[in-house]
């Protein structure tokens, strides 16, 4: 098995063994979804109105939840530097790091997201929409998550500084992706143009994650 | 294979920890570095394994891959055990072997030669402090590296583990490997030679940056 393939494996088996946090994120993602029409009250056409943003709201905050351990469980147990002494990149350690954590925290959100829009009244074609929206921005929070993660490596209690240094930062995704799903179902707002650049979002931070939370790791090594 | 360290220093914290280290080190031996706590002991392995920036300084690995720095060629062996309570020994060590490559043993060949032999698929939670040191050190076992960078590693080892790491290491070293160690444990079986960091060493980093103040370990005639 090569070297990238067994980190994947490795990742992916602590995220859903006793510990981790694959599906802590979902359950968080369906409590949060199903307190909001006891907030919002019995008005479904306000619900569906509102159903894009709590999804979305409800799948940033999911997404939050696991990303402060994603590289400080390895620092604390000394396996961060083991990591680091090879001529594997740390951007491909990194990016593979990513990818797992997604997969098990960010793939779950987005294949509960269709159940859960039947709880906000969402219409088929905005179950779709929501649905598309989350698959492509999902993986731009993990990665904006993971420069933030890697930032507070070293850092007791981490999670809360995490939070407030990436939130401002995922903004634009969440206008983006909001925004294409309310396309999808109102009329003269499009669905394309902000999906795309939703996309072209989760393109660039495929390239920036990785590079700028590898530096933030070398020099929290020091 | 020759590990030639000239000058090496290192500053940490505003403070230095590490001024002016040099010493050879040839196929076959080992290096105990000694010295009071805090003296830096720790600092110089991390150096040695790129863990830490040198300030000053070259090292090399004469004979090694050219392409690879010190710190890619060996094994680090710190305070941390490296070791997921979530996953089964066997799964610990496999991680490793795949991700470092170059395999020698199989996982269940060095957890035998650390009398884990029988645990193999227990989760590594339920080891007692010197078990998870063994699993520890049995992933020094499970792929080639010639050289070993071990900090304390007789630390929570019973007498009887403390002699068999003993062999290990001389077996390591019969194979041609080199070993440089921090550590009060007598190693009777290796012939070390030896480092010793002193007080005066980094007592006034103003006064006199010349002088070379780790003695050199005299030139073995193997």
């Amino acid at each position: 098995m090569s070297a990238m393939a067994a980190l994947f494996k490795r990742e992916i088996q602590l995220s859903v063994r006793v510990g981790g946090g694959a599906l802590m994120g979902v359950l968080f993602f369906l409590i949060v979804v199903t307190v909001f029409p006891f907030a919002v009250g019995p008005d479904l056409n306000l619900l569906a109105r509102l159903g894009p943003a709590i999804l979305w709201i409800g799948a940033l905050l999911a997404t939050l939840l696991g990303l402060d351990r994603l590289y400080q469980a390895d620092q604390e147990d000394g396996s961060l530097d083991l990591l680091l002494l090879t001529d594997h990149p740390l951007e491909m350690v990194v990016l593979i790091k990513c990818t797992a954590q997604w997969v098990a925290t960010g793939l779950p959100l987005v294949l509960a997201a269709p159940l859960l829009s039947l709880f906000l009244n969402l219409e088929p074609i905005g179950i779709a929409a929501v649905t598309a929206t989350l698959l492509v921005g999902t993986p731009a929070l993990t990665l904006i998550g993971s420069v933030g993660a890697a930032l507070t490596v070293i850092l007791r209690r981490g999670g809360l500084l995490l939070s407030i240094l990436i939130l401002p930062l995922t903004i634009p995704i969440l206008i983006f992706g909001v925004s294409a799903s309310i396309g999808a179902v109102t009329d003269p707002a499009p669905f394309t143009t902000p999906f795309y650049i939703l996309c072209a979002i989760s393109l660039l931070m495929l390239i920036i994650g990785p590079i700028a939370s590898a530096a933030a790791l070398r020099t929290a090594q020091e | 294979m020759q590990l030639i360290v000239k000058g090496l220093s290192c500053i940490r914290g505003g403070r230095p920890v590490l001024e002016n280290v040099t010493f050879t080190l040839d196929q076959g031996k080992a290096l105990v570095v000694t010295g009071p706590n805090g003296i830096g002991k720790s600092s110089l392995l991390r150096t040695l394994a790129g863990l830490v920036h040198a300030n000053a300084g070259t090292l090399t690995l004469k004979g090694g891959d050219e392409e690879l720095n010190v710190g890619q060629q060996a094994h680090y062996f710190g305070h941390a055990d490296a070791i997921k309570p979530a996953l089964s020994l066997k799964e610990n060590l496999d991680f490793w072997q795949s991700f470092y490559g170059q395999p020698t043993r199989t996982a269940y060949e060095a957890l035998s030669e650390v009398d884990l032999g029988d645990l193999t698929d227990m989760p590594a939670a339920y080891l007692s402090a010197g078990q998870r040191r063994r699993l520890s050190l049995s992933r020094l076992l499970v792929c080639h590296r010639p050289l070993w960078l071990l900090d304390e590693p007789t630390s929570a080892l019973d007498a009887a583990s403390e002699h068999k790491l003993e062999i290990l290491m001389a077996e390591h070293l019969k194979e041609g490997g080199l070993i440089v160690a921090a550590t009060h444990a007598p190693l009777g079986l290796l012939d070390p030679d030896r480092l010793h960091l002193g007080r005066e060493q980094i007592a006034d980093p103003f006064v006199d940056e010349t002088t070379a103040l780790s003695d050199q370990p005299q030139e073995s005639d193997r």
